[in-house]
């Protein structure tokens, strides 16, 4: 497989959030807000990043019928050291999201890329996969959180100084003001509706594209 | 493949896991500092935001006690008791519990109420943190010498405070746990403060 086709799949022909379908928890939890989008989007990929490169380096010393325990063991150390990093430098951030930083280890799109790509795949395309399918995953959660925050708030990019820092407090675009919201884009049902229309979005433009 | 027995696939994981808790406990350790000061900035300055620092020159945050599963912070001047901020939490929100701090001054007026963490749902049971609605402030000065306890609810419950359009359960679950602690405060008040006995 080539670079490019690596970086395709993770990107749109194998999306984890719009094909695979998986890590659908935090995707339709944490989608609120753009923020919170990216910032669990930037954890989940940096996860993904650093879970491929281990688990291809120590492919040839993984026994197969240890392989599950062991990757679940490497991807609960990585998130729970990035847990301590943001707990420690991103104070605000990991006080919004929570309870879904160590949820990450549950993300099933990290295990996936696990045993399919990172423990048969050399180190450098391994990193790549896991840098392709974290974008085009952390994609969707962006796009995701814009629309509910648009449809629930009338705001785009509320928030930004908890990623960002003090200067970006006024990065917020405040579309409609005196809007009084959508509530059911701010539900849980709300991002399970947002999600089915990007699904359909992609695949109508898979269609026309033949 | 390697070939497997079981001894040494016990062998090979046990040597992964002692190579991941090395690696957990070397970021435990180069970030535990920073997390305490972390912890310890937040509380500080949530604590400033329902007491004005003027009132007081001791440092609250070292000194608390705790009674009935509450933790209370104590506010000195000049070693004369100034004031309580009572840190506690409701799980009679509309989702999950919500975590407030209450400031009160040995009278037991009520100096000033925040929310500290909440899961209400955005736009509607969100209104009672302060960046986004003043509600909050109702609380202010409030006693209850003014009012009769029945009053001390949202206006649905035939009470004096505002509900929001729409979410009622939310200011209802602040409003009576603010109520609670003005009634806890009074009644625990020599036991906070033994000086007022």
């Amino acid at each position: 497989m080539t670079y490019q086709q690596i970086v395709k799949n993770g990107l749109w022909t194998n999306n984890q959030a719009l094909v695979a379908l998986l890590g659908l928890c935090p995707l339709l939890a944490v989608s609120n807000t753009t923020i919170n989008g990216l910032a669990l989007g930037m954890a989940t990929t940096l996860t993904l990043i650093l879970s491929n490169g281990c688990i291809s380096l120590v492919r040839n010393t993984i026994l197969p019928e240890i392989r599950l325990p062991l990757f679940v063991l490497i991807i609960a150390g990585i998130v729970t050291m990035i847990e301590l990093l943001m707990h420690a430098y991103f104070y605000q951030l990991y006080k919004t999201l929570g309870i879904f930083i160590p949820l990450i280890v549950t993300n099933c799109a990290i295990i996936g890329r696990a045993e399919v790509f990172a423990s048969k795949n050399k180190f450098l395309p391994s990193l790549v996969d896991g840098l392709a399918m974290g974008l085009g995953f952390s994609f969707v959660l962006v796009v995701l959180g814009g629309m509910r925050e648009f449809l629930s708030l009338g705001s785009l990019l509320s928030q930004a100084n908890l990623l960002f820092g003090e200067q970006a407090k006024n990065w917020q675009f405040i579309i409609l003001d005196d809007y009084s919201g959508l509530l059911l884009a701010a539900f849980p049902a709300g991002s399970f509706i947002a999600l089915g229309l990007l699904i359909a979005l992609k695949n109508s433009l898979e269609v026309d594209a033949k | 493949m390697p070939t497997s027995t079981p001894l040494s696939a016990a062998f090979r994981l046990a040597c992964f896991s002692f190579i991941v808790i090395g690696l957990v406990s070397f970021v435990f350790h180069q970030t535990k500092d920073k997390i305490i000061q972390n912890e310890h900035d937040a509380l500080l300055q949530s604590l400033q935001s329902v007491l004005a620092q003027t009132l007081y020159d001791n440092k609250p945050n070292e000194d608390s006690i705790t009674l009935e599963n509450v933790i209370i912070y104590r506010a000195y001047r000049a070693n004369t008791p100034v004031a309580a901020i009572i840190k506690s939490t409701t799980p009679r929100g509309y989702s999950g519990d919500i975590q407030l701090l209450t400031a009160l001054d040995i009278t037991g007026s009520i100096l000033a109420v925040r929310i500290l963490d909440h899961k209400e749902t955005a736009g509607l049971g969100d209104k009672i943190e302060l960046k986004k609605s003043s509600w909050i402030l109702s609380f202010n000065h409030k006693t209850f010498a003014d009012m009769q306890r029945s009053q001390w609810a949202v206006k649905r419950d035939q009470g004096n405070f505002d509900q929001f359009t729409g979410a009622t359960i939310t200011p209802r679950a602040v409003v009576n746990e603010v109520k609670k602690i003005g009634l806890f405060f009074q009644q625990h008040k020599t036991q906070i403060f033994p000086q007022l006995k």
